[in-house]
């Protein structure tokens, strides 16, 4: 699955904004992001397994709030950061 | 504790609220220069600089966006290498009481004791204890404090900490034993531990709490933050938000010796910084602590105010710094002293300023402007 990152998070990726990852579950996709990445789940998800509050997950069109959403070959997964402040 | 004088070149570490920077002077300390930035745009909390192996240097940081983090440098902040494992709370378990808690930022960092090398502390918002022992690769909670049954109790809610996040920090390590450790919280108080942080004890007798009513009670205070002299460490200092403190152990209780200073300044301030060799001296920068507590310069006048007999007299010190007009406030992390005759002090400005002065305070130069607001600065004589 194509998964699109923001500009925060390039540094755990070579500047590359467009990377590759697998997962049936959000969950499982954001694993799969660090193993490839180390530290990169930390910056957005936080230890009780929430999503950072100004980070936000969207499968295609649809905003996720929960790592559990299901997965399916060819979705593509965005992660925006957005609202923080001066 | 070697007691020596330095005389070699002193760098400046500097945290901002975008990024780090690195200032470097000679060893006349004469001449300054300044590094580029260091992640530029990330919050920068604390970095800081282990005396201990002469070389690492970690680093606090997060962005706006994404989550709590440190950085390590071996090669004088050149390039940095973040932690496997940064500080982190413990996942809470289904059916918890309590919801989880997630490490908001990580505010201080400090070297463990000079026996123990690769050990580091970190205190974090909210109020949470971390120790590293492998040089700030990996962080693991103290569970004596961040599990203790009265963790809760001893910080409290939302309403008891700073605007901008309850903290830990002021994590001190008694030279002459590394199980015995002081920390500071706001809100929470000083506390002590005596095994390593297995267990805690509450260390506030004798300090004020002007916000709440009623006598002040065992915990609950608001250290801004706590100093222990490397050669006397009996000896404890204190700038608290309800006025300047020293306490003598065994002892146990804090004597107001901001009693001292000239009631039109007062005693409320955020930094303390004690003199390497000399006990009885200490320096604290007061603010405004009056109606809605503007937390700036008394006046417009900034100064630096030094006792040279433990707090019983204050002398104040603004030769070359602005006579008026100038409403900045210096943080809790913001003021340090080097090691050279005479000490060299710095500190860094909510306004981007670093002011130095080469003679103990007694006269005042601007180093740097135009920086973002300065959250720290630390010494660090032996930078690579």
């Amino acid at each position: 699955m194509i998964v699109r990152l923001a500009t925060p998070l390039r540094s755990y990726t070579a500047t590359r904004g467009v990377v590759d990852a697998e997962g049936a579950t959000l969950a499982d996709l954001l694993h799969d992001l660090d193993r490839q990445f180390p530290g990169l789940r930390f910056r957005i998800i936080d230890e009780q397994d929430r999503i950072r509050p100004h980070v936000k997950l969207f499968v295609n069109q649809d905003q996720v709030h929960t790592l559990a959403a299901p997965l399916a070959t060819g979705d593509e997964i965005h992660v925006v950061c957005a609202l923080s402040g001066g | 504790m070697n007691d020596a004088a330095a005389a070699g070149p002193v760098a400046l570490l500097i945290g901002t609220k975008k990024g780090a920077f690195v200032l470097r002077g000679d060893a006349r300390r004469a001449r300054w220069e300044l590094s580029d930035p260091i992640l530029l745009g990330h919050i920068v909390h604390h970095i800081v600089y282990d005396a201990r192996d002469g070389g690492t240097v970690l680093m606090a940081a997060r962005t706006g966006h994404l989550g709590p983090t440190v950085l390590r440098s071996v090669d004088g902040c050149r390039t940095w290498e973040e932690a496997a494992r940064p500080p982190a709370f413990a996942k809470a378990a289904a059916g918890d009481a309590e919801p989880g808690r997630v490490v908001e930022h990580v505010f201080w960092l400090a070297p463990g004791h000079a026996r123990e090398a690769g050990v580091w502390y970190a205190g974090t918002s909210p109020q949470g204890l971390f120790r590293s022992e492998d040089d700030g690769r990996t962080w693991q909670g103290v569970r004596g404090f961040n599990d203790h049954p009265m963790r809760a109790a001893w910080c409290g809610g939302g309403q008891d900490g700073t605007p901008d996040g309850p903290k830990m920090h002021s994590i001190l390590v008694d030279p002459r034993d590394p199980r015995h450790l002081y920390i500071g919280m706001s809100g929470g108080g000083v506390f002590e531990s005596v095994d390593r942080g297995g267990e805690w004890q509450p260390l506030n007798q004798g300090c004020a709490m002007d916000f709440a009513p009623g006598p002040a009670p065992e915990f609950g205070h608001d250290p801004h933050c706590v100093a222990l002299h490397p050669l006397r460490p009996d000896r404890l200092y204190q700038q608290n938000h309800c006025g300047i403190y020293r306490m003598e152990r065994p002892e146990g209780r804090w004597v107001r010796i901001g009693d001292n200073m000239p009631r039109d300044v007062g005693d409320i301030g955020f930094p303390i910084v004690v003199h390497p060799r000399d006990p009885d001296v200490a320096w604290v920068v007061p603010m405004d602590g009056t109606d809605v507590w503007p937390r700036t310069s008394p006046g417009g006048r900034p100064a630096v105010y030094v006792t040279r007999d433990a707090g019983a007299t204050w002398r104040r010190q603004d030769a070359g710094l602005p006579a008026e007009k100038a409403w900045f406030t210096v943080l809790r992390q913001a003021m340090a002293a080097d090691h050279h005759a005479p000490v060299g002090l710095y500190f860094g400005t909510t306004a981007g300023e670093i002011w130095a002065s080469d003679d103990e305070g007694e006269h005042w130069r601007c180093l740097v402007r135009h920086l973002p607001q300065i959250y720290a600065v630390e010494v660090a004589e032996a930078l690579r």
